[in-house]
């Protein structure tokens, strides 16, 4: 059984249609690349996955609880099951690297303070950030915030997690450590869908690459075959822009 | 003509300085109650509150104080209801108040950004969680500088009482003004005193504010 599955999803702003239906099903443990050019609707596609972006009509399920717009009940249950990150980070400044981390696993999950603070100190070892524990998010480079970032997805134990440009925002010489962290939450099984312009990074860790196209999934399959032997011109102009 | 030393001057501005604390301390208190109450029912997604208080606040902040307080203290009075200067000033303050204090501390929960929103929401927060504990004590720190700077305007619209006949600073030094026939010197009295209270407040405002600034 798919862990995300979308079906006939349709999204518009306004009388501007940006999803113009989309189908897909996502497996647990596969890592997902979402590329395309900008306004192609990657990232308002992402973002419908955990109910951000409200859709027109269509259907969306993750984990098997399907999302239920205005029902704050449905919508508390399934984003327990998503986990998000930012291309800002969105670190809360007013609280704690390790504040951050336990604030919803300790509102939303009530897990108790010992065992909530236990995984937060484990997830910021995991991200190579243990000894920040204390720290403000301004104190921290781009980078560190990122990772902080994915610590506080992860500390909801999620069973997918969206990354929406998650280094677009990163000086260039901070996004490996960003990128060395998703790959292996990908090399330990983590569900991923990430919209993404890191096109070595795509050929590396996804299963599959979806390459969006005015509001369409345009061409999809494994990485291998999208990027060294595109099918349809859009795909083949996308990927001749990028001077690969 | 009735002899008044200076200290008698002095004496009976300052005890009537107390009353012009008095009803600022109502007002604020009264005002920001209220401010609260509105503002936080102007966060709620529901567009008849939302018109409701949006309603209210240009109400009380396109109809000067005077007349409001004018209205306060005579419209009660057509509805039976006999009312003490003192109250009807604490009413129109608060009415005043509360309308400019929903204003600025509603700006100052827009102004944090929708990134906090975004992210509180996709870590499953209700949305009395996301206010409780990521937006309002952001929007709190910016709102302390420009609530402390509205406490001086407040204080200074208490002189507005005095026409309703209520004994605060400004109706006592025009009373004594008559007696003594030297209305500069004891309205200079007046201003001193006036400015004694709302400088510090002002000077705390800019504390505040350089503080809230130099930290994050």
């Amino acid at each position: 059984m798919p862990i995300v599955e979308i079906a006939g999803l349709r999204k518009s702003f306004g009388a501007n249609e940006v999803l113009k239906g989309i189908d897909l099903q996502v497996q647990k443990g596969e890592v997902i690349a979402i590329i395309g050019k900008s306004g192609s609707g990657k990232s308002t596609l992402l973002r419908c996955i955990n109910g951000l972006e409200e859709f027109q009509s269509g259907t969306l399920s993750v984990d098997g609880k399907p999302l239920v717009h205005h029902n704050a009940a449905a919508m508390r249950a399934l984003r327990q099951h998503v986990g998000m990150v930012f291309q800002s980070f969105n670190l809360f400044p007013h609280l704690t690297v390790g504040k951050n981390i336990m604030l919803a696993p300790g509102l939303v999950k009530g897990k108790s303070a010992t065992d909530n603070e236990a995984l937060a100190r484990k997830l910021l070892q995991r991200v190579g950030l243990g000894e920040k524990f204390d720290a403000y998010g301004d104190q921290l480079s781009g980078g560190q915030q990122q990772r902080v970032a994915i610590a506080r997805a992860l500390a909801m134990e999620p069973a997918v997690l969206l990354c929406d440009e998650i280094t677009s925002a990163l000086d260039p010489e901070l996004v490996g450590e960003v990128l060395r962290v998703v790959e292996d939450l990908a090399n330990e099984g983590m569900t991923l869908l990430m919209v993404t312009h890191e096109m070595n990074f795509a050929r590396k860790v996804a299963d599959r690459v979806i390459f969006m196209h005015q509001g369409r999934v345009h061409e999809m399959g494994p990485p291998d075959a999208l990027f060294n032997a595109p099918q349809t011109p859009e795909l083949q102009q996308f990927l001749g822009a990028l001077h690969l | 003509m009735v002899d008044f030393s200076i200290w008698d001057i002095v004496r009976n501005l300052l005890l009537a300085l107390r009353w012009t604390v008095g009803l600022s301390l109502m007002a604020f208190i009264g005002g920001g109650a209220v401010g609260l109450a509105l503002v936080l029912l102007r966060q709620s997604k529901s567009a008849i509150f939302n018109a409701i208080v949006s309603a209210y606040v240009q109400l009380f902040q396109g109809v000067p104080l005077l007349v409001q307080l004018f209205l306060a203290y005579y419209g009660l009075g057509l509805f039976g209801i006999d009312t003490a200067p003192w109250v009807a000033a604490g009413i129109g303050l608060t009415l005043y108040t509360s309308a400019f204090l929903c204003e600025i501390w509603r700006g100052c929960i827009a102004s944090v950004p929708k990134g906090q929103w975004e992210a509180s929401s996709s870590l499953a927060l209700t949305f009395y969680e996301q206010m409780r504990y990521v937006v309002l004590p952001q929007a709190l720190k910016i709102a302390v500088p420009p609530t402390v700077g509205f406490l001086v305007q407040v204080i200074k619209g208490t002189a507005l009482a005095s026409v309703i006949g209520f004994m605060e600073l400004t109706k006592v030094g025009k009373t004594i003004a008559n007696a003594t026939f030297s209305p500069f010197l004891i309205f200079s009295c007046v201003a001193l005193m006036y400015f004694v209270l709302c400088y510090p407040v002002s000077l705390y405002a800019q504390y505040l504010e350089r503080k809230i600034h130099a930290h994050r």
